[in-house]
């Protein structure tokens, strides 16, 4: 169109730009949280996390200067937060789903406490890619745009994907999560697999939340993550442990996040409400379909504390 | 500053105002300091809503005698009447500045009418004669500094598309958005100005989205009315669009882009009301005012802003801050259905409370309510 506008077109471009933009922390989470459940722990505690990411992410961006450096302490803080869960979780008779809420609130609320001052200051951002440079469409070379996390986050689906199937260390965390005794039996120790694999998911947790706070909204705020954390947590379960499946998924729930705003900017204005809840409406009805009463749920690590 | 004077003695009998008649000097807590509550909705450091008031708070602050006692994100259910009676039973506040719109009704009326003898001033609320005498509400006329923001928008876009990112239709949003949509019609009578509802106070991400969508549509200039306006002002600079600011100054976070900004001056008001408790003066159960009282005013005009847009800005606001006043919402306005809201020969000046009721957005503005 001659004035620039395209439409109806918004639509779709927005869904496709939300797929891409909002579904990267989502993504970092749940496969994060994919290869921790997969050894047969819950860690419910990633909300705080990612929550944790995101600041500690922001403030080194802001102190150094260097947005991978913030990435990088985002990824450690988490990792650091994964070890303190799994250590407490090793101690006899304690419930890892207990530890991981109130590793929620402590994570969320460390966050808020120290990122007091990290509210004001605007601390550099990740660079992006400029996929659209082929296109003269403004809205399109927008939406193409896309940031390199988004792009390692893709590429690390098939690779987890492949890695629980063929190599060794896969091997060994679906056998401590399918099977604590078989992994002890060929002289594993479980705690350790199950503290590496905690550890490994709480690092990208926290690469997630520096995408939040480093690249889209891209600024830190106490309102940043917004329940993201618990919704890529249950996502995990709604994608039945699968890598690949998680990426669906993640691309699906970024898209339904733009769908509220995109539609009231082309003038369907009634029920924005609705559609500002269709991430969750979709969760829902993914979940009513796919559950049954009469087996338990497919693909679920034998080991965990919801199937167990 | 002036308010630093006030002495003991002062603070003495300001005691005994807030108590209404109590025995002076009968408390002796009284004597030693007077404690302020102040309840958020939101976190104090937004760069936005709650961030505003905290200002005004910590302006309290500087005022010897007096201890300022905050809590943020209070919740707007049961949770804030749990508030209010730890700061009255554990901090000994007599004077209690619950300051969300959803506070009010039933919260702080209840608050009030269970400790008849201290003060609470809502702000946003709307008090009626059935309410508690001890309760007030105040507001800023913001809209005011939102139909200035308006005419600078309207001048600046190219494409006079305008967009605004809301969070609720509730009467003080939709007055904003009206402000804003016939402020930009002055300027440009072509003008149209998209909302956007994102449901919610703060939402980063949907505020993303939102202003995301609204650029996609050819908007180039946005303003909104959200609790932290930071995210919609750097995703909209970082498209390459113009922005207003809303609640407090936010150009720091987008030198260029920023054009103006509507924001609140609650430094200015909060000291007076305690000078006014100090004095023995009441203040009015429904306080309200403008530009003009000083209770809202404009952010510096950015450079991208035209002398022409500036000069149109500036008659304006001379209409507002002279005695007459001026009307934002005259007579014959229709509303995005068609339909008329105001009938003709019928201005409604700023303090028509009509207009704290408004449920409709006005001829130009794209969006609905529901």
């Amino acid at each position: 169109m001659a004035d620039g506008s395209i439409g109806l077109w918004t639509v779709p471009l927005a869904v496709l730009g939300g797929a891409i933009r909002v579904s990267t922390p989502f993504l970092f989470v749940s496969l994060g949280e994919c290869i921790t459940e997969r050894s047969g722990r819950i860690n419910l505690g990633l909300e705080g996390t990612l929550v944790m990411g995101a600041m500690s992410a922001y403030g080194i961006s802001y102190l150094t200067g260097s947005p991978w450096l913030g990435v990088l302490a985002a990824g450690i803080t988490g990792a650091l937060l994964g070890a303190l869960h799994a250590g407490i979780c090793s101690l006899p008779r304690v419930n890892d789903i207990a530890v991981g809420i109130a590793l929620m609130l402590f994570g969320t609320g460390l966050a808020f406490y120290l990122g007091k001052p990290l509210i004001e200051p605007t601390a550099p951002r990740l660079p992006a890619i400029d996929f659209g440079w082929w296109s003269d469409i403004p809205q399109l070379r927008a939406v193409l745009r896309i940031n390199v996390m988004f792009l390692i986050g893709v590429a690390l689906a098939p690779i987890l994907y492949w890695a629980f199937r063929t190599t060794r260390w896969g091997l060994l965390i679906r056998t401590a999560g399918e099977s604590s005794d078989a992994a002890r039996a060929m002289g594993y120790s479980v705690l350790l697999i199950r503290l590496r694999a905690t550890m490994v998911g709480g690092f990208l947790a926290g690469i997630g939340g520096s995408f939040l706070s480093l690249f889209y909204p891209g600024s830190w705020n106490e309102g940043l993550s917004s329940g993201q954390g618990i919704t890529a947590v249950a996502l995990v379960i709604f994608a039945r442990w699968d890598p690949l499946l998680c990426l669906w998924a993640s691309l699906a729930f970024g898209g339904a996040a733009a769908l509220g705003p995109a539609l009231q900017s082309v003038g369907v204005t009634s029920g924005y409400h609705l559609f500002n809840a269709a991430p969750y409406i979709l969760t829902l009805a993914i979940m009513i379909i796919t559950c049954s009463p009469k087996r338990t749920l497919t693909g679920a690590p034998a080991e965990l504390s919801i199937t167990r | 500053m002036e308010f630093g004077r006030i002495s003991r003695r002062h603070l003495l009998q300001g005691g005994a105002a807030l108590t209404l008649g109590a025995a002076t000097g009968a408390r002796p807590s009284f004597a030693a300091e007077t404690t302020i509550g102040f309840i958020y909705v939101g976190s104090r450091d937004d760069y936005g809503y709650n961030q505003a008031h905290a200002q005004g708070a910590a302006a309290l602050k500087k005022i010897p005698g007096l201890k300022v006692v905050e809590e943020e994100k209070v919740p707007e259910t049961d949770a804030v009447e749990k508030t209010i009676e730890s700061m009255i039973n554990l901090d000994g506040a007599t004077l209690l500045f619950p300051t969300s719109f959803g506070y009010y009704n039933p919260h702080t009326v209840k608050m009030a009418n269970k400790f008849p003898k201290l003060r609470f001033e809502h702000c946003g609320g709307l008090w009626s004669d059935k309410d508690p005498k001890n309760a007030g509400s105040y507001f800023g006329y913001i809209d005011e500094a939102q139909y200035i923001s308006g005419i600078i928008a309207g001048y600046s876009s190219k494409s006079g598309k305008l967009g605004f990112v809301a969070a609720k239709p509730i009467p003080q949003v939709l007055r904003n958005i009206n402000a804003f949509a016939l402020g930009a019609r002055l300027a440009n009578p072509k003008a149209t100005t998209q909302v956007i509802f994102t449901g919610d106070w703060s939402m980063p991400v949907k505020e993303a989205e939102a202003t995301n969508s609204l650029i996609d549509q050819g908007v180039d200039v946005l303003t909104c009315h959200v609790d932290g306006p930071k995210t919609m002002v750097e995703n909209a600079a970082r498209r390459g669009a113009m922005v207003c600011g809303y609640h407090v100054n936010q150009s720091p976070l987008a030198p260029k882009a920023y054009l103006t900004g509507a924001e609140w001056n609650w430094e200015a008001l909060y000291p007076k009301f305690v000078k006014m408790i100090a004095a023995g003066e009441s203040i009015p159960n429904f306080y309200r005012g403008g530009l003009k009282e000083e209770i809202v005013k404009t952010s510096p005009y950015g450079e991208a802003v035209s002398a022409e847009a500036r000069k149109h800005a500036d008659e304006v606001k001379a209409k507002f801050l002279s005695g007459d006043g001026y009307a934002i919402f005259k007579g014959g306005l229709v509303d995005n259905k068609g339909k008329t809201v105001i009938a003709a020969g019928t201005d409604r000046g700023q303090k028509d409370p009509e207009l704290e009721k408004m449920d409709y957005l006005v001829e130009g503005v794209i969006g609905a309510t529901s």
